[in-house]
């Protein structure tokens, strides 16, 4: 192991295929598995690229995951200071902090809780089909169902009025746009986080029955309430609760028309959609850098000493195409058993909305092909508008037709 | 073998019962895993193993 004053290779590295990770990712996991890169703001980090040291550092407390701490790895210019400290959201906690602020909403996300929704979601699922059917052709699936389905979920199950949804999701997408002005992406976070205050304001003068409103009430019998904590759990909530599946619905429908036997075994019952959805995640990986971490202890993994005070990115896609976890690793095989992927983190951080999301992805997946099967692309694969700036990856627009 | 479940370290991702609901259920309260049938076998021995793989927070173990 050599470390070079200042390392050849600045992350993030972007995305220049949709269907494979960056060249890099390859080369470092097969040469130098764990290896120092540039940060956007000059510092220094280790990226992490195996599946086994990825599960390692995400699991190990001597990794924090205190992104207000100034030795913090930014991967975005300027992304340090949209935090404020009294507004610590669940994803920038340590232990023994996290462990209780997870305990206390977890149980709104629990599998059987997920399950209740179904019927609902189906609903809104069905809806959002029966208007893109009524109108013209071809429909930006996107519009029609990638956006409107998990936001109008995650909507009603905090309680955030659908109608104001065009206001957080524009701010959203330049939130999570890297290379905007870091100014302008400050500002959107203050626009969501200023809204998500008044909101919970609101909530707060009679509880309702959402999960913003159970929160405050059963916080405040604890008597742990505390405004800033809530807003910033809500604005966590909503962010993550649309960007996030949005995206895979959009992906995963891309690779299912891309793919049609394996799309013909999941119509035809002889594949499971659940299995399909984790091969999504794992392919896709769509957030991939923000599993960074502090070390705050020295420590030594895969043979190499990680030192108090550096940086580590646990780079999940790379990861997630780790030839030692998973054969042929590059391919789309939804029978393969993808569930040890980690494109929703590993250790005491890993997303918290999981079983929502992937609810929602096999509701929408078996529904859409279910009502449209001659669904199919309405552009070329290479003309489709890829969220190469985005620090969640996706797609802005997907023309099909049927 | 024995199912075992360290709800200190558990972390409610519900991983566990996705894999195998006959083995573990989900606390209402704080999402923390509840074990079901602590000597699995058969096929749902290899579901528990399964679960052991996945956990997030690394709470489920097997021991002879």
């Amino acid at each position: 192991m050599t470390t070079v004053d200042q390392p050849a290779l600045e992350f993030p590295v972007a995305r220049t295929c949709p269907f494979e990770p960056p060249a890099e990712y390859r080369q470092i996991r097969e040469e130098e598995p764990i290896t120092k890169v540039r940060l956007p703001e000059g510092g220094q980090a280790w990226v992490v690229t195996k599946h086994e040291h990825v599960r390692q550092v995400l699991g190990d407390p001597r990794f924090s995951a205190d992104r207000q701490h100034p030795d913090f790895p930014a991967t975005v210019a300027g992304r340090r200071m949209i935090a404020k400290d009294d507004e610590r959201p669940l994803i920038s906690l340590d232990a023994p902090e996290h462990t209780q602020a997870r305990r206390a909403v977890v149980g709104e996300f629990t599998v059987r809780r997920i399950e209740a929704l179904r019927p609902r979601i189906q609903q809104i699922v069905d809806e959002s089909i029966d208007r893109m059917i009524a109108g013209p052709r071809p429909a930006d699936l996107v519009q029609a169902l990638s956006l409107p389905v998990p936001s109008l979920v995650i909507c009603e199950m905090l309680g955030v009025p659908y109608a104001d949804h065009e206001f957080f999701q524009a701010h959203t997408t330049k939130m999570i746009n890297r290379l905007i002005d870091p100014a302008a992406r400050r500002a959107a976070f203050e626009s969501i986080r200023d809204y998500m205050d008044d909101l919970i304001t609101r909530k707060e003068a009679d509880p309702p029955d959402d999960l913003l409103g159970r929160q405050i009430a059963k916080l405040r019998a604890e008597g742990s309430y505390r405004h800033g904590a809530m807003v910033s759990l809500g604005f966590l909530l909503l962010l993550a609760g649309h960007e996030t599946t949005a995206n895979m619905i959009s992906l995963g429908t891309l690779v299912l028309l891309r793919n049609p036997e394996q799309l013909a075994a999941l119509r035809s019952g002889a594949s499971s959609t659940l299995d399909a959805v984790e091969e999504m995640l794992r392919y896709f990986t769509i957030v991939d850098t923000a599993t960074a971490r502090l070390c705050v202890e020295d420590i030594e993994i895969g043979g190499v000493r990680i030192r108090a005070g550096e940086g580590v990115l646990a780079l999940g896609y790379a990861a997630n195409r780790d030839p030692d976890a998973f054969d042929d690793p590059d391919a789309f095989d939804i029978e393969r058993g993808a569930r040890h992927h980690v494109a929703f983190g590993f250790g005491p951080h890993q997303c918290l909305g999981q079983n929502l999301a992937r609810t929602e992805l096999q509701i929408v997946f078996d529904t859409l092909f279910g009502r449209l099967p001659t669904l199919e692309l309405a552009a070329d694969v290479d003309d489709l508008p890829f969220k190469d700036d985005a620090s969640i990856y996706g797609l802005y627009g997907l023309p099909v037709t049927w | 073998m024995k199912l075992i479940a360290d709800t200190g370290k558990c972390v409610g991702a519900g991983q566990c019962v996705l894999t195998e609901p006959k083995l573990f259920d989900q606390s209402e309260d704080d999402g923390t895993v509840i074990v079901l049938d602590d000597s699995p076998q058969g096929a749902l021995l290899e579901q528990a193993r399964t679960a052991v793989l996945i956990c997030p927070s690394q709470a489920l173990s097997l021991l002879e």
